[in-house]
Parts: C-alpha cells; sequence; structure tokens
C-alpha cells in the first residue's frame, strides 16, 4: 500500500539505531515529541558554528546574517500556517508558554468575577493549568466540556456554559494528544464565537500532522510547538489577532520588548517583539524554521494521508487482540495518528517497559492529561503515535509486541 | 534490563498482592503518589510493645510497585520500630532481584518503602518519639 515515505527515514539518523541489545529503535512517541531531520540540526549547528551572534542590534556583518535567519524562518513559519501578518506571530518556548501568555496578558485583563473559561476534559494539563490559576486569580471559575465514550467533545455542554452569558474564553485542542480525536473546531468557533467569548486553539497535535491554515479557522488565539513538527525543543510559536496583541499588556518585560525606557515608565516594542522579551532562543527558532521548510516539502496533506493509513493498519490489527480496550474514535478518519490502549489488568508502565525490550519507545502515563484519566476511570494508558516516518511494519512490531506481553503476564 | 525484571514472583504478586487492604483501627497511615506515573499507595501500621503487629498497603500501581510493596509489607511484619526503620532501598531490591533496575523505574519499586518510613514518623513523632533522619530518610530515597 502506501510507505510512498518511507526514503525519508534516511533523513532522520536516529530512526536508524538500534536499542536493548540490537533491536532497531520503533519510534512510537510522536505525539510526545519527534525525532530531527538532519537538516534541521544543520541548521542549529550552522548557526552556532559560522554566524552566532545576538540579533536585532549590533551592526556588524554576522548579526544581520543571524537576525535574517531568525526572521526568516518567522516567515517560513507563517507561511506554512497560512499566516499573511508576520508580526501576528510570536515566537515562545513552546505551546505551554504562548498558553501561560495569553491566560496571563489577556486573560488579566479580560476575566473577572464570576466570568467563566471553558476548556475540555481531553486537554493536555498546559491548556487547564493556566486557566485555573487565572481563574483562582480573578475569582472566574473553569468549566469543562464533556468527553463521550468515542472520545468526542460533547458540544451540548458548550451551549449549555455559552449560554450563561458569562463565558469569556473557550481553550480546546483541535486534536487530542491521548485519544487522538480531532475537534469539531469549525463548530466550537462558530458557537463560542456567536455567544461573544474568545477562541483559544491549542494545536501542537495538529500543525506537526495536517494542513492547517489558522486565519480560516476564526480563532483569536492559537498556540504550538517545535519539538512535535521536526524543530528543537524550547521554541514554538502563538498566533493572535494583531488587534487583540496590540491591546494586551506584555507578558515578560526586558530587553528587545521595549521601544523607550525612562524612570518614570517605558513604551513596548512593536509586534511581535513586544512579546518577546530578552536574547530569544534564536538557534531554536531557525530550526524550527528548517522544520517547516522540510514539512512543506513533504507536504501537510501526504502526511495526514501517510498518518491515516498507518493509524488504520494498526486499529485493524489491535481490534484483532483480545483483552484489549483502545481509547479514543477508533476511526482513522476521525483521529490523529495517536491511539491509546490498556491491556487486560497488566498496568501500562509494565506494557510500555516490555514493549521497550522490543525495541519499541511508546510511551505510558496520564500524558499529561489526568483530568481525561478521571473520565475514562484508569490511571494511565499505553500510547503509540505515529509520524511520517512511521511504516506498516512498525504498527505490526507494536502489535505483535503485545504477545510478549500476554506471554509474561498470562493473559 | 529490560522485561527480564518479570520474573515469576514479580508478576505473581502483581496478581496476589500480600498484605493488600485496609486495617481496622491502624495507629498509622500514610499515602504518597508519584505523580508522573500514577502510581499511589497507602500503608496502614499498627503497633504493639515496640514491634510491628499489624501492616497492609493500598492503592495501585505497576508491578513493580505492587510486588515491591508486597514484599515490603511482609519484610515489616512482626519486626522492631528499630529495624523497620533500618530497612533500605537495597532490601527491597535485592528481595526481589531488582539490583539493576533502571532509574525511571527505581520510583515504582521504592514508593511503598518511602510511604512505610513516612508512617512510621507520623507514628513516633505523634508518640513524641525521637524520629532521627526518617523524614530525611523517605525523602531521600528518590
Amino acid at each position: 500500500m502506501m510507505q510512498k515515505l518511507e526514503p525519508l527515514r534516511a533523513d532522520f539518523p536516529a530512526l536508524s539505531r538500534t536499542v536493548r541489545g540490537g533491536k532497531p529503535l520503533i519510534y512510537l512517541d510522536n505525539a510526545s515529541t519527534t525525532q530531527r531531520p538532519t537538516s534541521v540540526v544543520d541548521a542549529v549547528s550552522r548557526y552556532y558554528t559560522h554566524y552566532n551572534s545576538n540579533i536585532h542590534r549590533a551592526v556588524y556583518e554576522v548579526a544581520e546574517e543571524a537576525t535574517e535567519a531568525y526572521e526568516s524562518a518567522r516567515d517560513v513559519l507563517a507561511r506554512m500556517v497560512g499566516v499573511g501578518d508576520r508580526r501576528e506571530l510570536v515566537f515562545v518556548r513552546g505551546t505551554t508558554e504562548a498558553i501561560n501568555l495569553v491566560a496571563s496578558s489577556w486573560g488579566r485583563a479580560n476575566v473577572s468575577e464570576g466570568d467563566i473559561i471553558v476548556t475540555t476534559e481531553y486537554e493536555h494539563h498546559s491548556n487547564i493549568v493556566p486557566w485555573q490559576l487565572l481563574a483562582e486569580e480573578r475569582g472566574a471559575r473553569v468549566e469543562y466540556v464533556g468527553v463521550d465514550d468515542d472520545g468526542v467533545l460533547d458540544l451540548g455542554d458548550l451551549g449549555r456554559f455559552l449560554d450563561t452569558g458569562r463565558v469569556r474564553m473557550v481553550a480546546f485542542s483541535m486534536v487530542s494528544n491521548v485519544l487522538g480525536t480531532i475537534s469539531d473546531t469549525a463548530r466550537i468557533v462558530s458557537m463560542s464565537k456567536k455567544a461573544g467569548a474568545r477562541v483559544l486553539v491549542d494545536g501542537a497535535q495538529a500543525v506537526p500532522h495536517m494542513p492547517v491554515d489558522i486565519p480560516s479557522i476564526g480563532c483569536d488565539f492559537f498556540a504550538f510547538s517545535g519539538h512535535k513538527m521536526l524543530g528543537p525543543t524550547g521554541i514554538g510559536a502563538l498566533w493572535a489577532r494583531r488587534d487583540l496583541l496590540e491591546g494586551m499588556a506584555p507578558f515578560h518585560g526586558g530587553g528587545d520588548m521595549i521601544r523607550e525606557v525612562k524612570k518614570e515608565g517605558s513604551t513596548w516594542n512593536d509586534l511581535p517583539y513586544k512579546f518577546e522579551a530578552g536574547t530569544p532562543d534564536i538557534a531554536g527558532a531557525i530550526g524550527l524554521g528548517e522544520a517547516a521548510r522540510y514539512l512543506a516539502g513533504v507536504g501537510l496533506g501526504s502526511v495526514r494521508r501517510h498518518e491515516e493509513e498507518i493509524t488504520a493498519h494498526a486499529l485493524d490489527l489491535l481490534a484483532g487482540v483480545p483483552g484489549l480496550v483502545v481509547y479514543g474514535p477508533r476511526d482513522p478518519a476521525r483521529q490523529g495518528g495517536v491511539i491509546s490502549f490498556n491491556f487486560a489488568d497488566v498496568h501500562p508502565h509494565d506494557v510500555a517497559q516490555i514493549m521497550d525490550s522490543e525495541g519499541l519507545a511508546v510511551r505510558s502515563g496520564h500524558h499529561c492529561a489526568q483530568v481525561l484519566m478521571d473520565r475514562l476511570g484508569v490511571a494511565a494508558t499505553t500510547r503509540a503515535s505515529f509520524y511520517l516516518y512511521n511504516t506498516d511494519a512498525e504498527a505490526e512490531a507494536l502489535v505483535a509486541s503485545l504477545k510478549k506481553v500476554a506471554g509474561i503476564f498470562k493473559v | 534490563m529490560s522485561a527480564d525484571i518479570y520474573h515469576e514472583m514479580i508478576v505473581d504478586y502483581s496478581r496476589n498482592p500480600l498484605n493488600f487492604g485496609r486495617l481496622e483501627d491502624p495507629h498509622a497511615t500514610f499515602h504518597d503518589s508519584n505523580p508522573l506515573c500514577g502510581d499511589s499507595i497507602g500503608i496502614d501500621l499498627r503497633v504493639e510493645d515496640g514491634s510491628v503487629s499489624g501492616i497492609t498497603f493500598h492503592g495501585k500501581g505497576c508491578a513493580i510497585c505492587m510486588a515491591c510493596s508486597s514484599v515490603l509489607t511482609e519484610m515489616a511484619k512482626g519486626k522492631t520500630v528499630e529495624e523497620v526503620r533500618r530497612i533500605g532501598k537495597d532490601d527491597v531490591l535485592g528481595e526481589l532481584g531488582l539490583e539493576h533496575l533502571q532509574a525511571v523505574r527505581i520510583k515504582c519499586a521504592l514508593l511503598s518503602l518511602k510511604v512505610l518510613k513516612s508512617a512510621l514518623y507520623g507514628y513516633i513523632a505523634e508518640k513524641g518519639g525521637d524520629t532521627g533522619s526518617l523524614k530525611e530518610d523517605a525523602a531521600g530515597l528518590y
């Protein structure tokens, strides 16, 4: 069938290493972080070895090169996600920092006592805790859109919350990091906007895996991370509408984000620099730009099709394993390349450890989604998550390794 | 270190843990969890005439956690408070042949020991006794 993308594997040196005494590494923890292609590593390395310098101010040649590389990384990234106005794309450390920025800079000025912030039961902690902190500070409360037994958001809940007229913010993930569920983003945005709420979309599990055109979503804020899309760790981006960013107070104060600093007070730099205080992760941004270039070269549509096929194959095989419970939609058309499961009464840590002995890197635990674990009534799950370089054979190895688990635990 | 750790005894204890449940009228109870993995263990303790006359554990955890909790509670039963406070991590790991357990799983193996030391600390402190380094011992396990 597919495997058209298999030649890409050569771009990822880590994929050809062995683990645990000679087993080929089968990397299935892409929802956590992805591997990096040589081109990304080289771009980071080239900055440090050839034009290492700070950006934006110095007049010498290498500083000019660094500034140019940093800013063109922003442009490449903006193009990949459909952003036409580069001032609306702020480099941050990652999705977590992006959401904290919004909760702090926008939230403190716009959320008051008795207001409601809506998130969902399948959010990552990074899209729950910043809102809880804000709610506590402002005397507001956080409400959670429920998840049904197929791992799909119950938008009836959203409607009921919006009907109170007190919802200021609706924050949700475009794709669940545990269940893989693809949210009905268009409907959530239109319901929320109609009710006068602001909308933040957590795109950490979407941008790396499918075509995303941020402005056409109609949301107010959109956050994503570099390391989940072949880029370096410690770099990501926040997109927000320009009028919102202009009206918001700075998040961090310091160098680069100011226009003028006087004893009496300061004025702020233009967008996006107003939100990029201090020397940023220059190498990281350059690496992220290279990752965006790489993904654009492959085509996000191809990435999505590849993952859909491999997920379909894995779900088919897993359906034939007695004692296996798969959470979420179990429908490749309605989910990303993420499959969470439990196997009989074997604890996910034990499942993951036995899989590790077969060279499989899968994740076990609560995946930073304890609210969802409570909803599912489990302490943890095992999660396999695919990316463009995974193969059908690797999905088969995942399923085959369950036999070893069954043997050891006499399932 | 990989799947070899899952020998018969560990698998058996994970299915049929020893001393699993709650005690009536415990003299000390303590509960703790590992935030990253969700293992969650509580220990109930009864002490009579300076010795552990009853000990059970409850909660949930992986096979390593359940097996270690089983052997630890078995080990502590009948021992004097002084003897129990001296139980160290090597005693628990050695009992199950887990001396070379990888770092990321150590917390699964030693959670119950941490809980036991904390329960003992609570018991001794309440009696006004000398808790010595129990608190630091518990915190320093992993």
